[in-house]
């Protein structure tokens, strides 16, 4: 042993291992196997059972049954038969068990930190200081929710059966990110943990017993992939919450298609650590330590793209180099352990394929010089310099300790660079200039942004992703309204096939009198001709010729998204400038109010009386729409003390809606209006049966300052358009009101760029009564959720 | 130069280097950035049993023993000093298996360096003597210096300067860095540690900026407090100072001590700073040469602590020499 002198010498940190000895008792208590939490009861673990192991000794510590379908089955039972009495409990009464549960959590903070720390390799330093800390934060906030909800939320109700799935990187976090919201809205729970880490799972479901959660309210499937897609896929779900890749969450958006489930998905990362000049570079090298060099790396949202400014990019690549060589590597249960095991060999031949990847095309890696525990899965952090946007490591997530780096000139550069990727979940600016940090931090296309600071979470605020990371939010607000639907189901009929299928060819009758009407496209500002030159023949109620409408193709849907996508300033002009235009729109459509009740009356064989109030409701609605344009405020969040946590509504961007045949005018419009009033651009497929009130209303547009792109009309056949727009991997949401089979494929086929999807689930609907309301121009924003720490 | 190579490598002392603005003046600091690895140091990093009880020791060796008082008095410094010659009861010296441990200094104001001198003869401990209008630095530059001689030529091996803080509020970096510089020429072979008052800095921009220009006109240490500042010294502070000093580090070569000072009263305090030096500069900065805690009651808590570890049970302040 060293001598004291020796130590005063070298001044070595020396071992400082957390006890485990508890855990390892409880560990032996489960020797015979993990089971499952079915309906308040622990199955008995039967065999197959399934190694699970500490990843940094390689060590099995458990051993685990995995779910089958008569498992998942029970679950899925026990959770629907539970959740009826579990919402009828009221907020108060749940309440009191989710503030039981965040008590017991705290109570065992030390045992579950160990326990995940055993379990998933990660350092006890972040399981004991971050992770179960906000585990315990966000069932307080949720026990408060619970309290809330019915008067926060009037006229909502939970959905019913959850089902969750959760990955391996924050075992316990993410169980309470899916568990805290689901059980305060009241609705009950099938959870499925990693079947790399389950056990806090397991002790989860035992915290749940000891505090006395009604039966069945939260069960637990262990398993793998398989168990997952039988909670995903399976009938009795109601609602489908995922976090992990961004395969299985394309997978799962396409099993969940046309199911009627609800869906959110948190998924993979590749973002952006920008750093400019005017930083702390000191504290940004200190943020590059707590986001790629957290967690292994193994962090959906980590700063894994570092872009910095040329101009200091050397000194700033000095410091990191300088930084990473204080890091300590190696045992996850030493207190002094800055990077422990990543979570499996698996996942460590991954990160070092990809590693070898980048090395191959060119790119240098600099290491920590650090040597490696001999067993356990370990990856030396470490950082590329000289890789280039198009190396495959600067596009795929590594999911470990290793980050990229780009240099960049100036502001618009970084932010170019910065949204150069499919991804969209989180983002860091580093700047001391405020308007430079929030002008980048708008501009950046992610969920969250940090300025100034990194990987910072609070149940308060929301938490999810743009693009292919996925849609919805967690925490907050916007992430308790995912748990929730409205109370009173709408009940339409299901919505019957359109009544004119678009033909091309000609039909041998025409109008017989008048000069002949030319309907066109609206694509960019113009009345543009269908790109296949085909019209087809509209018909009136009375089966007379109207005229003929634009057929039209797939390019025409490529032109107008492209049109659309161009036409970003319509979402950075100021609210007020919208509203202007939205009841200019109004204005003109009322002053031609007697020719489209007309127009309709004779299209759709409405009555004169009925089409006038059509027509009346549709300038109303406007009306509506162009009041709130300016009134759907973001929110700031009370997180931490000193921080400025702002939840920012921002547009998708382009838009694709397909409007059904009841109503033409007034559905096409309730469904144009809140995406224009938030600031998106729409690509409009209009009613196939009636395609000639949306031509009428092409002239309306052109006379209202809409600029060029922001709206775009498509007639044509619905279904086709609409596939190619679920497809288009520009459209970030689209909206469809067809019929249940096309609410099945726009689903399947909008898993290409994971866009958002909202469907009324082919049911028809009274578009006068109902198809306005607030919870429209919700779904026409997204939140993105920005950080702002402050002080001198 | 980076010595790094042995944990006592020699080195040459600091010089000083022509006032350059351009070495601070983009230099950002962000607060909540600063106070996150502030935080954090100190749970990234634990240090148990003989470990600990050696890292205490280590901190002893670097103490700045102080008395500061209007009511010191020449009995009262040679109290401090017997205590600065054997600052950890034999018994645990010897449980520890240390022979020799002392103190980094003994700090006292210019009229008791005389006292001060003579209670240490035959140990190589210095005395350190704060000067130039301790605490506000509100006296006449030429009295200011003349202090400076005065202590020196008392016997005062180390002298804590104090800047005058109206020049680092408003701006005034070549004024503060000329006269700063004139200090270190009085200081002749004495070391120099120039006091910041960070406390009265209040932001960590100045306070970074008044490190470099200390530096850059030549103190040997840089100081974060007089103790006498409603605010002492903080490891956010401690941080940015140390991150300026590393960076004059790469930019000149030279290479500068750190002294955190005020409200350092614990043993776990030490523990913090220790951690901070090793983790933002390395090993090499542990040491006395490069390192020293300006305290008075932190040696009480860690021979406590240190006797802690040596019998397993909580140790009583009364079972330990008054300093």
């Amino acid at each position: 042993m060293a001598s004291i002198r020796d130590i005063m010498d070298t001044m070595d940190y020396g071992p400082s291992p957390e006890a485990s000895g508890e855990v390892r008792a409880w560990l032996r208590g489960h020797a015979g196997g993990i089971g499952h939490f079915i309906d308040g009861a622990f199955t008995k673990p039967k065999a197959p059972l399934v190694d699970v192991l500490n990843p940094a000794t390689d060590e099995v510590i458990a051993r685990l049954s995995h779910a089958g379908a008569a498992e998942v089955d029970r679950a899925v039972a026990a959770a629907r038969a539970a959740q009826p009495g579990w919402a009828a409990l009221g907020g108060h009464a749940r309440a009191r068990y989710l503030y039981a549960i965040a008590r017991h959590i705290q109570k065992r903070e030390r045992f579950l930190a160990v326990l995940e720390t055993m379990d998933n390799g990660k350092t006890i330093r972040e399981t004991r200081d971050i992770d179960v800390p906000l585990v315990a934060r966000h069932f307080y906030h949720h026990a408060g929710w619970a309290e809330l909800v019915e008067s926060e939320f009037p006229g909502m109700g939970p959905v019913g059966v959850c089902g969750q799935v959760i990955p391996w990187n924050f075992p316990l976090l993410m169980l309470s990110w899916k568990v805290a919201p689901a059980l305060a809205a009241g609705n009950t729970v099938v959870l499925k943990p990693a079947d790399l880490t389950p056990l806090t799972a397991q002790a989860f479901a035992e915290i749940c017993a000891e505090v006395g959660l009604p039966k069945g309210v939260l069960n637990i499937v262990q398993g793998g992939a398989e168990t997952g897609a039988l909670v995903t896929g399976h009938k009795g779900v109601d609602k489908v919450a995922f976090t992990g890749s961004t395969a299985v969450g394309r997978a799962i958006r396409q099993q969940t298609a046309g199911s009627g489930k609800k869906l959110t998905l948190e998924l993979g990362g590749k973002s952006p650590f920008v750093v400019f000049e005017d930083a702390d570079l000191h504290g940004a090298v200190e943020g590059v330590v707590d986001a790629i060099w957290f967690n292994q790396g193994e962090v959906c949202c980590a700063g894994s793209r570092i872009l910095v400014q040329e101009s200091v990019a050397a000194r700033f690549f000095d410091l990191l180099r300088a930084r990473l060589q204080t890091l300590r590597v190696g045992d996850p249960l030493d207190k002094s352990t800055d990077v422990g095991a990543v979570v499996s060999h698996r996942q460590l031949t991954r990160i070092r394929d990809l590693v070898a990847s980048g090395v191959a095309d060119g790119a240098l890696l600099h290491s920590a010089d650090v040597e490696l525990p001999a067993t356990g899965s370990f990856c030396a952090p470490g950082f590329f310099t000289g890789t280039a946007p198009a190396h495959r490591v600067s596009q795929e997530e590594i999911f470990g300790p290793i980050a990229t780096t780009l240099t960049f000139r100036t502001p618009g550069e970084a932010a170019e660079l910065a949204n150069d990727t499919r991804y969209g979940l989180a983002a860091s600016v580093w700047s001391q200039d405020i308007d430079r940090a929030i002008s980048v931090a708008s501009g950046i296309k992610a969920g969250v942004v940090w300025i100034n600071g990194t990987n910072m979470f609070d149940a308060g605020a929301a938490f999810g992703g743009m693009r292919e990371s996925g849609f919805g939010r967690e925490g907050a607000r916007e992430g308790l309204a995912e748990y929730l639907a409205p109370e009173a189901r709408r009940k339409g009929s299901p919505r019957p096939a359109p009544g004119q299928v678009p033909v091309a060819a000609p039909q041998g009758d025409g109008v017989a009198d008048g000069i002949d009407v030319t309907a066109k496209l609206y694509i960019g500002g113009k009345q543009a001709r269908a790109d296949g030159g085909q019209s087809y023949t509209v018909r009136d109620a009375s089966g007379a010729v109207m005229g003929q409408a634009a057929l039209a193709n797939r390019k025409d849907v490529r032109n107008a998204v492209e049109a659309a996508a161009k036409a970003g300033g319509w979402g950075g002009v100021t609210a007020h400038n919208r509203a202007q235009v939205l009841y200019y729109l109004a204005e003109n459509l009322a002053q031609r109010a007697e020719e489209f009740a007309a127009l309709l009356a004779r299209a759709t064989g409405a009555t004169p009386r009925s089409a006038r109030a059509e027509v009346e409701a549709a300038i109303a609605r406007t009306f509506w729409y162009a009041a709130q344009a300016d009134k759907v405020d973001g929110a700031v969040h009370a997180t931490k003390s000193r921080h400025v946590t702002l939840a920012v509504n921002e547009p998708w961007g382009v838009m694709g809606l397909v409007a059904p045949d009841e109503a033409p005018l007034l559905s096409m419009l309730s469904l144009m209006l809140p995406p224009l009033a938030m600031g998106n651009r729409v690509v409009v497929v209009a009613s196939q049966s009636h395609p000639l009130i949306a031509a009428r209303f092409m002239q309306v547009v052109e006379t209202s300052d809409l600029p060029a792109g922001a709206v775009n009309i498509l007639t044509g056949a619905r279904d086709e358009l609409a596939e190619v727009l679920a497809l288009h991997d520009e459209v970030a949401a689209l909206w469809y009101c067809g019929d249940a089979a096309g609410v099945g494929r726009v689903e399947r086929a909008s898993s290409g760029n994971l866009k958002a999807v909202w469907t009324d689930g082919g049911q028809s609907r009274d578009w006068v009564r109902d198809g306005q309301g607030r919870e429209w121009l919700l779904r026409a924003r997204q939140v993105k959720t920005i950080w702002l720490p402050y002080g001198e | 130069m980076t010595p790094t190579a042995r944990p006592d490598a020699p080195f040459p002392r600091m010089t000083g280097v022509p006032f350059d603005p351009a070495m601070f003046k983009d230099v950002r600091v962000n607060l909540s950035a600063t106070e996150r690895r502030a935080a954090s140091l100190t749970t990234r990093r634990s240090v148990k049993k003989d470990h600990q009880a050696a890292w205490l020791a280590q901190a002893i060796t670097c103490i700045d023993l102080t008395t500061l008082s209007g009511d010191d008095t020449a009995g009262r410094v040679q109290r401090l000093c017997a205590k600065a010659r054997q600052p950890l009861r034999a018994d645990l010296m010897a449980a520890l298996g240390l022979d020799a441990l002392s103190v980094g200094a003994v700090c006292v104001y210019p009229t008791m360096v005389g006292p001060a001198v003579r209670a240490l003869q035959g140990t190589a401990i210095p005395v350190a003597s704060v000067a130039t209008g301790f605490p506000a630095a509100l006296t006449p530059l030429p009295l200011r210096l003349a202090e400076i001689r005065y202590a020196v030529a008392e016997g005062a091996r180390e002298i804590d300067i104090v800047i005058p803080r109206e020049l680092a509020l408003t701006g005034r970096w070549s004024e503060l860095y000329d006269q700063i510089a004139q200090m270190r020429a009085e200081c002749g072979a004495a070391h120099m540690k120039a006091i910041l008052s960070t406390g009265d800095l209040r932001t960590l921009g100045t306070v970074y900026k008044a490190s470099m220009v200390a530096m850059q006109a030549g103190a040997d240490f840089i100081k974060t407090s007089t103790g006498k500042e409603e605010v002492n010294a903080t490891l956010p502070v401690s941080l940015t100072m140390v991150r300026a000093l590393r960076d004059f580090r790469d930019l000149t070569g030279q290479i500068v001590g750190f002294k955190p000072a005020g409200g350092l009263k614990t043993a776990k305090d030490a523990m913090a700073w220790l951690i901070l030096m090793r983790e933002e500069l390395g090993v090499r900065w542990t040491r006395n040469d490069l390192f020293r805690f300006g305290a008075s009651s932190m040696l009480g808590d860690i021979e406590r602590q240190i006797e802690h570890y040596v019998t397993g049970r909580y140790s009583a302040t009364y079972r330990h020499a008054l300093a």
